[in-house]
């Protein structure tokens, strides 16, 4: 049966994507390509329904994120996803700092949903829907 | 046409100082040794994402300024604020980093480096226990046992295997790459085989889960350099592993106690910790006991997950225990250049190695009260400088939110999501690139930066740059006394 919503657990990290295109620049489309993604494991997605490379609404109670899924290629990882470090990840992450100045990046709670007609923002339009500038 | 032999790498901790550039008309056209993340930044330092001039931010947008202008704007910024954070340090080199200090006192505000968000909790164990730790070099050459614990150093750290670890020649330890070579080569055999016997049966297999096979995996006894990675999801590095441990995630602190006990030749009385068969783990505490010299090097996946800093204390103390029946190291996987000499900079000049705070006069230091992270989140920030850094696109959105509130000064030579946000923007030239300098390995081995072309016209270093705010502020500060002592 698919799906409408499904619990997960949110992990942030390096991919080497991400430091290639940090190293190209910010604004450079291999860095837009590596961060704006998901890695989801296949039984997952087939559970919501979620094709590979469509778009997925990622939530937490610190907010929510447009973002590409993609079945992670290498084992199972059931219950897991896993975004590239990046102003994408860092729209949904946890900004608990449990006192020792560090934000909870890994093992946060999240909930996943397909998001087929939503658009992944650019860095741009992500900063200016944050921020504002 | 000019070839730049034995440059230091200006990107990760591990700081590859044997890089071959070739320099064609003051621009760096090929790159020899380095990884796809050294390449992309040797080669793209110079692309359509450079700064090229001061920008301030005037009716909402970032238009061009004169150097001049930007300076004594962002000096009166510093020099009026109660409380500023002035954060990044990591991708800069030591000598910027040392007057980023003086500036930061002279302004009394918090001086904080990105370890505050990799490695800060790793600093925070080391400060409980301490650590026995080693040199690269030493690794390289006498470890017979490599594990790497929450980190995946073939994404973050690409050519780490290859000069330090397990792919390396080393004098007393070979290199097994030809082994995991082969390797593949019989398992791209295998699984054409199962691919063949599938079609035949016509039944899709089970995917295999790790953990569960029964017995000893065979590579566990095998000669020569063992590699073990333990992390919640099978990575690149994992996949080149002779043994890999899925810990399921947040469980990392269980695992490690088990092993502990293990270590310690205790009894553990459950069939399963974290997800991993205990019997499994007795082979591994066998295989950690057996070694003759072993090293643990670990990542985020310690330092970030639930537990923190005891993660890595516990790592340590396992590090100790098994020091009484071998000899083991361990060490972070530190991620920016010299991140490491943010630390060794501020701690041998404040005393503490992060979160410093100036604001009274004096370096204070209590993670989680003066770490930038905490001063944003609780609003007490009146204005930021950035440099060498990227919080706008790696910190929580609610800490950059309070940070846009303020004046927000960007030091980089790129515009990164950081300097979209600022409303003052200095382009720097790249270290290690256009200016020479220090950085700190992951080891805390000092290497020296080369400059290897000449930075753009009018582009200064991050040294520079601090140095001509820091002589304003000093004279905005002077202007000021002198008021207060006519009046
Ligand atoms: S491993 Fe790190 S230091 Fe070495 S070449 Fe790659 S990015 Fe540079």
């Amino acid at each position: 049966m698919v799906e409408q919503k499904l619990k997960v657990t949110l992990l942030t990290g390096r991919t080497i994507e991400q430091g290639v295109g940090k190293e190209k620049g910010k604004a450079s489309k291999e860095y837009f390509d590596a961060c704006s993604m998901c890695y989801m494991d296949a039984d997952d997605m087939k559970k919501l329904g979620v094709k590979n490379n469509t778009n997925i609404l990622v939530s937490t109670p610190d907010g929510s994120v447009v973002l590409k899924a993609v079945k992670y290629p290498r084992s199972a990882t059931p219950g897991l996803i896993y975004v590239p470090y990046g102003p994408w990840a860092n729209a949904v992450c946890s900004d608990k700092t449990t006192s020792i100045g560090m934000p909870s990046f890994k093992g946060t709670p999240a909930e996943v949903e397909p998001a087929p007609n939503k658009q992944v923002l650019t860095i741009e339009e992500l900063l200016k829907s944050e921020f504002g500038r | 046409m000019s070839i730049v032999k034995s440059v230091t790498c200006p990107i990760c901790g591990c700081l590859c100082d044997d890089i071959e550039l070739t320099v064609e008309n003051n621009e760096v056209v090929k790159v020899k040794n380095g990884c796809a993340i050294c390449e992309s930044k040797f080669i793209g330092y110079r692309g359509e994402h450079r700064i090229k001039t001061p920008l301030m931010r005037k009716n909402g947008k970032l238009v061009p300024v004169s150097m001049n202008e930007a300076v004594h704007a962002a000096a009166e910024v510093l020099a009026n604020s109660t409380y500023p954070i002035l954060y990044g340090w990591s991708s800069t080199s030591s000598e910027a980093q040392r007057v980023g200090v003086e500036l930061t006192e002279e302004v009394g505000g918090i001086m904080d480096n990105t370890a505050v968000v990799c490695h800060g909790p790793s600093i925070l164990g080391v400060q409980e226990v301490g650590i026995p730790t080693c040199t690269l070099g030493q690794i390289r050459h006498r470890a017979d046992l490599i594990i790497y614990w929450g980190c995946d150093p073939w994404s973050a750290h690409p050519r780490h295997l290859e000069r330090y670890t397990s792919f390396t020649e080393g004098r007393f330890e070979k290199s097994e790459w030809k082994a995991y070579m082969q390797k593949l080569k019989a398992q791209a055999g295998q699984k054409k085989m199962q691919s063949a016997m599938r079609i035949e049966s016509g039944r899709t297999q089970l995917r295999p889960q790790t953990c569960s096979i029964p017995g000893m995996p065979q590579t566990m006894s095998k000669d020569g350099r063992k590699l073990i990675v333990i992390d919640v999801r099978k990575t690149m590095s994992a996949e080149m592993a002779d043994y890999y441990i899925q810990v399921e995630p947040n469980k990392d602190y269980e695992l490690m106690q088990a092993l502990r006990v293990l270590v310690r030749d205790g009894e553990l009385d459950v069939d399963k910790v974290a997800g991993v068969p205990v019997e499994y783990l007795k082979q591994v505490a066998d295989a950690l006991v057996n070694c003759e010299f072993g090293v643990i090097f670990f990542g985020m996946g310690l330092t970030q997950t639930a537990g923190k800093f005891r993660n890595v204390e516990v790592a340590i103390s396992l590090v100790r225990d098994l020091n009484m029946r071998t000899k083991f190291s361990i060490m972070p996987m530190r991620g920016h250049f010299n991140v490491t000499g943010a630390n060794v900079v501020s701690a041998w000049q404040t005393g503490y190695p992060y979160g410093v705070d100036f604001s009274l006069g004096y370096p204070r230091y209590n993670p989680g009260e003066t770490t930038c992270m905490d001063v944003l989140l609780r609003e007490e920030n009146d204005a930021s400088l950035v440099i060498a850094a990227d919080p706008g696109a790696n910190f929580p959105k609610k800490a950059i939110e309070n940070m846009v509130k303020h004046p927000l000064i960007v030091i980089d030579p790129h515009m990164n999501a950081t300097s979209m946000l600022g409303d003052i923007v200095f382009p720097s030239a790249f270290v290690g690139i256009e200016v020479e300098g220090t950085a700190y390995r992951m080891d805390h081995v000092p290497l020296p930066l080369k400059k290897v072309v000449e930075p753009p016209k009018g582009i200064l270093s991050d040294e520079e740059i601090l140095t001509k705010i820091l002589a304003q502020v000093k004279l905005i500060k002077s202007k000021k006394t002198a008021k207060k002592a006519e009046a």
